[in-house]
């Protein structure tokens, strides 16, 4: 395998990793006024997520920084092409990050309420920008010889890039609710069970229609089987919740998520992102990859951080594996 | 205004404003995980106090150092897309390896400790702070690393026009990154130094207050962490004034080396004098062609010795340079339409000297009234005294501004002074000279003005509501002193298992 090409699967494998591990903590931001009922109910929902969702978050600061060294022309291209989607996620992150840190800071109904809303609302938008970025990217964006986008910034807007967005959020929203059954104890986990248990199957179903569509638009023959791994584990993974396995069914979330990326990945390749306008001006691996040796110097930097960064955060998922409950959660303490 | 400066300004206030948050965290983060040791090792509950007060008003500042970083790593494509594609080969790197080896480190350690108070071993939770400080440091290292190489471009052969790297070593050991971390690195401590000093000195006078109107005596342990905090963030701010005096005598002479108008613009000199005077303050505008005019107090042979390390050789003048630069790489821009307004129009080598001269002038005017104030402290507070006077609370608190000034005009000067450019030729080379381009042609060409301005007003706004926020959670932690965050004592018949912090 050549470099670029290397560098395209570690791409795709960033952004499986940060859809996974954010995906999840989306997810919770979603279900705060769903499952939580009271503020020690919330309390429990956040800190489940309170010492890891920075960590989730640099996966996609690494997936922006990886696709800038290995891709330049691709970064360029994606980020300015899709300029206000990405403003609104840098602003519903910022927010988000701060409401976190910042919600229990003082002990007041309506500062936490505050904090509440902007933790559900960019829990929401956050997820649709990434999916709308992200389709749009595999869909195809109207780029020039240039790699500039032609026409507003509106042209991002399809059916598929849509559909994309729905696909994240839903899937967000799914695999938050398995995470919350994995993760807390009593009454918070028989809703989280009960919540991802009824409202499954329709949340799968965006997904199911990214998928069908990145296949049948772009995809190849090989691209069934990661498509089909991705169906089955989907519908799996439910049936392990209704038995009472939450860990098993986080595990084929994970796996039904790869299918989606490898489906949506490997209809792109051997492009970075297709033109609508001419496919002689799409941007392929090709055109767009830095060349050999900083490719190779950060396939060294790649190698030996990757699995070191798998291990710690293994580690920190590990430290706190407890499930928590409201009778955890110590007493308000802020001046 | 037009897409370009709505774009340099973008990245000017986003900049900024991740600098005002970065240089507190970094310093304090190192001193913090100090603290801790001193706890770790003497199990002294003072030393606890400390890290937990001083830790939590870092955390509050984190916070937002972590979100606006991601805007700054997001710009680059978005804002400055043809940019990145020029310096996409050398330039993506080190910002990977920052992603990668520092922020991951950084965050996962940070949440370790934060919430493994109670979970982890005391030995392996003092690692964690550590861990997550120096990478604090090590992110650094990595961004300043990809700065320098826009001023100093190193480690590249020209294909094509276009920079393609063959040493990431010369990149990572650029003689301009080697002077610029650690000036940077004193930079924070000073900005460090001078927090625990205001605050600290504030506390103590408060602390009295409340026990006199009280009728009790002042905590004896308490008014010893405040005086010892005050000690420290004191003896912190007179050595990073000392390291930054240092280190920035390497880096002027560099400059002089590769960047010759950058140093010709910090002074305003317009003409080349040998030797050399460097000048204190003006009066008047230094930009206009015989600045020498408005110049009071000049101090003979010190620019000389700055720029050479001599006392006598010759310093070029901005109306010198402009012809060498202009011999070197053209009197006029390229007719590229992607220039915009600046297609084919004469390129005007001198940069705002206004902000260079003054910005140099506050850079060292800021540290210097910093490390006045910190030698001040350490006599006035020795061997556990305080003075009475009514003042010098509030003075304290006032100064805690005065190194976030210097860090502020320091970033200024050095990128202002590198205009018109954004990768600054060096006519010297002792990196690779040919490599450079204008800011004109930095910027993303897809983008409109009308997205640009969105970005930038939405940016600037939620910026500046949260920096309200900010001050206001650390006034309100500041007041709440160690009480506010030392874990309360568990009552009767609360659950044992609960969480010692919880969001
Ligand atoms: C409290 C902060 C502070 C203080 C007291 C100083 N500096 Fe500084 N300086 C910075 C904070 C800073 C900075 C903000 O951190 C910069 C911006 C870029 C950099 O590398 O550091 C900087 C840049 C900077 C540069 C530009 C380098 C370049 O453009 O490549 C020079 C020549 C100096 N400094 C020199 C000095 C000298 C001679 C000082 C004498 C005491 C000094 N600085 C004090
Ligand atoms: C944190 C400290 C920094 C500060 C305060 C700072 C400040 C600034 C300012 C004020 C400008 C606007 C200059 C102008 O428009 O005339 C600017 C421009 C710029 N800087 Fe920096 N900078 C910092 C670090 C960096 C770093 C680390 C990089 C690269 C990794 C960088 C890259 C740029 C670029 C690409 C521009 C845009 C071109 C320009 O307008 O000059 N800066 N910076
Ligand atoms: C313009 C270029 C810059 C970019 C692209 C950038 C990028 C980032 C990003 C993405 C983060 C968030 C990391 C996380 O989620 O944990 C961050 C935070 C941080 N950055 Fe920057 N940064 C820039 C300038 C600087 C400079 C010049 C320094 C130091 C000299 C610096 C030091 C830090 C540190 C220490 C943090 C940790 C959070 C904090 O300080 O509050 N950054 N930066």
């Amino acid at each position: 395998m050549d470099l670029p090409t290397f560098w395209f699967l570690v791409i795709a494998l960033l952004w499986l990793g940060y859809l996974f591990l954010e995906g999840f903590d989306f997810g919770v931001g979603m279900l705060l006024p769903i499952l939580g009922r009271d503020n020690t109910q919330r309390r429990v929902l956040i800190n489940t997520i309170g010492p890891v969702w920075d960590g989730n978050e640099v996966w996609l600061i690494v997936a922006g920084g990886a696709t800038f060294a290995a891709f330049p022309g691709w970064y360029a291209s994606l980020f300015s092409t899709a300029y206000l989607p990405l403003l609104v996620l840098l602003l519903v992150l910022i927010g988000r990050g701060v409401a976190f840190e910042y919600r229990g800071k003082v002990d007041g109904e309506r500062w936490r309420r505050a904090w509440d809303a902007v933790i559900v609302l960019a829990s929401w938008i956050a997820p649709a920008m990434v999916g709308l970025v992200l389709s749009a990217n595999v869909f195809g964006l109207p780029l020039d010889a240039n790699g500039d986008r032609v026409g507003g910034w509106w042209t991002i807007f399809s059916v598929p890039s849509v559909v994309g967005a729905l696909a994240v959020v839903t899937f967000s929203m799914l695999h938050g609710a398995v995470f919350l059954a994995l993760k807390t104890e009593g009454e918070m986990r028989a809703r989280a069970r009960r919540f991802a248990l009824r409202a499954g199957l329709p949340l799968l179903l965006p997904v199911v229609a990214l998928v069908l569509l990145a296949q049948l638009r772009e995809g190849s023959a090989w691209t069934w089987i990661p498509l089909v791994i991705a169906l089955v584990a989907g519908l799996l993974g439910l049936a392990r919740v209704a038995a009472d396995r939450e860990g098993q069914a986080f595990f084929l979330q994970g796996v039904a998520l790869t299918g989606v990326v490898v489906t949506l990945f490997g209809s792109l390749w051997p492009n970075v992102i297709p033109s609508t306008l001419d496919p002689a001006f799409s941007l392929s691996v090709e055109d767009t990859a830095a060349s050999d040796y900083p490719l190779m110097v950060m396939t060294w930097v790649a190698a030996f951080g990757t699995p070191a960064v798998l291990i710690y955060q293994g580690w920190t998922y590990w430290v706190f594996r407890k499930r928590i409950g409201t009778q955890h959660i110590p007493p308000v303490h802020a001046p | 205004m037009d897409l370009l400066d709505i774009a340099r300004w973008q990245f000017g206030i986003t900049t900024v404003y991740h600098f005002l948050m970065v240089p507190l965290t970094i310093g304090l983060a190192i001193l913090v995980a100090g603290m801790q040791t001193a706890w770790y090792r003497t199990g002294n509950r003072r030393y606890l106090k400390m890290t937990k007060f001083w830790g939590k008003l870092m955390l509050i500042n984190f916070a937002m150092g972590v979100v606006t970083g991601i805007v700054q790593e997001f710009q680059f494509g978005m804002a400055w897309s043809s940019y990145s594609r020029f310096v996409g080969d050398v330039f993506g790197a080190p910002l990977a390896m920052e992603g990668l080896l520092a922020f991951f480190v950084e965050s996962t350690f940070l949440g370790l400790w934060i919430f493994g108070w109670d979970r982890l071993s005391k030995g392996v939770h003092l690692a964690c702070a550590w861990a997550f400080s120096l990478a604090t440091v090590l992110s650094a290292y990595f961004i300043l690393a990809a700065n320098s190489w826009m001023q100093h471009p190193v480690g590249i052969r020209l294909v094509d026009g276009k920079p393609e790297l063959i040493s990431i070593w010369a990149v990572l050991t650029n003689s301009t990154v080697l002077a610029a971390f650690p000036h940077t690195i004193f930079g924070c401590f000073a900005v460090a130094g001078g927090f625990l000093i205001g605050i600290a000195a504030w506390q103590i006078v408060r602390q009295r207050k409340q026990a006199d109107s009280a009728g009790q005596p002042v905590d004896e342990e308490d008014r010893r962490a405040w005086h010892g905090s005050m000690r420290l963030g004191a003896w912190v701010a007179v050595i990073a004034f000392a390291g930054l005096a240092i280190t920035g005598d390497v880096q002027g002479k560099l400059m002089f080396d590769q960047q010759p108008m950058k140093m010709a613009s910090a002074e305003a000199l317009c003409h080349s004098e040998a030797p050399a005077s460097f000048s204190i303050f003006a009066v008047g505008d230094v930009s206009r062609p015989n600045c020498e005019d408005v110049k009071s107090l000049t101090v003979p042979y010190i620019l000389s010795y700055l720029a050479e390390g001599d006392f006598t050789s010759e310093v070029d003048g901005v109306n010198e340079l402009i012809p060498k630069y202009q011999a070197a790489y053209g009197t006029h821009y390229p007719d590229d339409p992607r220039l915009g307004a600046f297609a084919g129009q004469p390129i005007d080598y001198q940069p705002l000297l206004p902000v260079t001269y003054w910005g140099f002038r506050f850079m060292i005017g800021f540290g210097g009234l910093a490390a006045l104030g910190g030698v001040a402290v350490l006599w006035l507070t020795r061997k556990q005294r305080f003075p009475s006077g009514k003042g010098w609370a509030p003075l304290a608190l006032l100064g805690i501004g005065a190194p976030f000034g210097g860090n502020i005009a320091g970033w200024v000067f050095t990128e202002m002074g590198r205009q018109p450019f954004v990768v600054a030729p060096n006519p010297n080379p002792s990196g690779v000279d040919g490599v450079y381009m204008y800011t004109a042609s930095a910027v993303s060409s897809g983008v409109t003005p009308g997205e640009m301005l969105t970005s930038v007003i939405s940016l600037t706004a939620l910026y500046g509501v949260l920096l309200v926020v900010e001050i206001f959670l650390m006034i309100r932690y500041s007041r709440g002193g160690f009480d506010a965050v030392m874990p309360p004592e568990k009552h009767e018949g609360e659950s044992d298992d609960a969480l010692s912090f919880a969001y």
